[in-house]
């Protein structure tokens, strides 16, 4: 899968994952090349800035790769983590046309299995293997489920929040609604008195 | 997710019997991985702003698009697909969530775009997972063996089977859940707003009201006995 950016824009990703997750992605960068009316198979010296942001707002990974490359962290909080790509390219000016193909790649919580690992070893071996592989990802799908509760406690926390809101707001606005109209006919009455209207 | 069967894993194996060796067998690997594909991004859409993906595709695969907004304004994107040729397939104004399955017919790059060009000021965040392929059995020549298969390889299957419908839902439950959370913060910060607003609006309008009923009787010289307007 790929798209299109220009050449100094950057572009982000949002990952919502648990604590202690392990996210890889892998990208490929290509230039457009005027001339050729094409993107360059490989593009010198262009490399890409690669960012990421915990939910807290703190930079957990910032490197410069090539234009071909795999980065990963590690999440130590549970939240939106923001992978953002922008390429060092130095050009003052983009010019009319420039343009970049980003082919992108990101996986969450897996560990790959050694395919060669599997294929030395024999059939026992490789039940042993993928059954390992099957443990790793059910605790993967145990955590996220344990994520999923603290979000939605966090959801209904909100809502009652704004029950509550709104029930108070409605009692304080009917006292003040009934103090006040209580304040503004006798301010009136004691006017008219006193101007001798009534 | 279906399973199909592949002439490819039963070629490689049989090759594996014949000593064809690791080589045969990698390949075969590595163009299953290849076969069977999905690539899921969450990111955001500017207002006023279109962002397209595309993907390469042989002819006659299968593949499915599922998208879903998950926070921003009225929860509405428009989304088009279009084939290596230009020619529409798929194309939706202001929806919240849909699922595009489709073969492709054509063999090149297909594109699928965004749009959240309506929209004035508020920025979407969206979630697609675009699948490619069908998915290929897990156990080696499963389509052309000739014996039953022995107790623990099916139970496998069936562990396959499940992890793969826990995954389906909790991505489902995952994305309704960040949209309803979405909903929830904008309604308690719409209702804390609008609530003070109005108090003041009350006090601003009842305290004028008495203050313009007054100044409409000050402007009588006293004693007058006039009832004015």
């Amino acid at each position: 899968l790929y798209f299109h950016s220009g050449e100094r824009e950057e572009k982000c990703i949002i990952e919502d994952v648990p604590s202690d997750t392990l996210v890889i992605g892998n990208y490929k960068v290509q230039r457009w090349d005027i001339h050729k009316q094409d993107f360059l198979e490989s593009a010198p010296g262009l490399g890409m800035f690669v960012t990421v942001t915990t939910p807290s707002a703190e930079i957990l990974l910032s490197k410069l790769y090539g234009p071909q490359g795999t980065f990963s962290f590690t999440s130590y909080l549970p939240g939106e983590h923001i992978i953002c790509l922008q390429s060092n390219s130095t050009r003052l000016v983009a010019f009319a046309g420039s343009k970049l193909r980003i082919h992108l790649d990101i996986r969450v919580g897996e560990h790959f299995l050694d395919e060669s690992a599997v294929q030395a070893k024999d059939k026992v071996n490789e039940v042993n293997l993928r059954l390992e592989h099957i443990i790793e990802q059910i605790h993967h799908v145990s955590k996220e489920q344990n994520y999923e509760r603290e979000r939605e406690e966090k959801f209904r926390k909100t809502s009652e929040e704004t029950n509550s809101n709104i029930l108070w707001w409605a009692i304080v606005q009917t006292l003040i609604l009934i103090s006040v109209g209580i304040w503004q006919i006798k301010s009136l009455r004691d006017f008219f008195i006193s101007k001798k209207l009534v | 997710r279906e399973r199909g069967g592949t002439g490819m894993r039963s070629g490689m194996r049989a090759g594996m019997r014949s000593g064809m060796g690791a080589g045969v067998q990698a390949l075969a690997m590595l163009l299953w991985a290849l076969l069977a594909s999905g690539t899921e991004l969450t990111f955001e859409l500017p207002d006023s702003a279109r962002q397209c993906f595309h993907q390469q595709l042989e002819r006659g695969t299968k593949f499915t698009l599922d998208y879903q907004v998950i926070a921003g304004g009225h929860y509405d994107v428009d989304c088009s697909v279009e084939d290596p040729n230009g020619r529409t397939l798929y194309k939706e104004a202001k929806k919240q969530y849909d699922s595009f399955p489709h073969h492709a017919e054509v063999e090149g790059v297909y594109t699928f775009c965004f749009s959240n060009e309506f929209s004035t000021f508020s920025h979407k965040t969206i979630y697609f997972d675009f699948q490619v392929g069908d998915e290929p059995p897990i156990l080696p020549a499963m389509s052309s063996r000739v014996t039953a298969l022995t107790q623990m390889e099916s139970a496998c299957v069936t562990i396959h089977e499940a992890l793969n419908a826990v995954i389906d839902s909790q991505t489902h439950y995952r994305l309704r859940e960040a949209q309803d959370r979405s909903r929830a913060e904008d309604l308690n910060s719409r209702v804390s707003y609008w609530s003070v607003g109005e108090t003041f609006i009350l006090f601003v309008v009842s305290v004028g009201q008495v203050v313009l009923l007054k100044s409409f009787f000050t402007e009588k010289r006293p004693g007058s006995g006039k009832a004015g307007t």
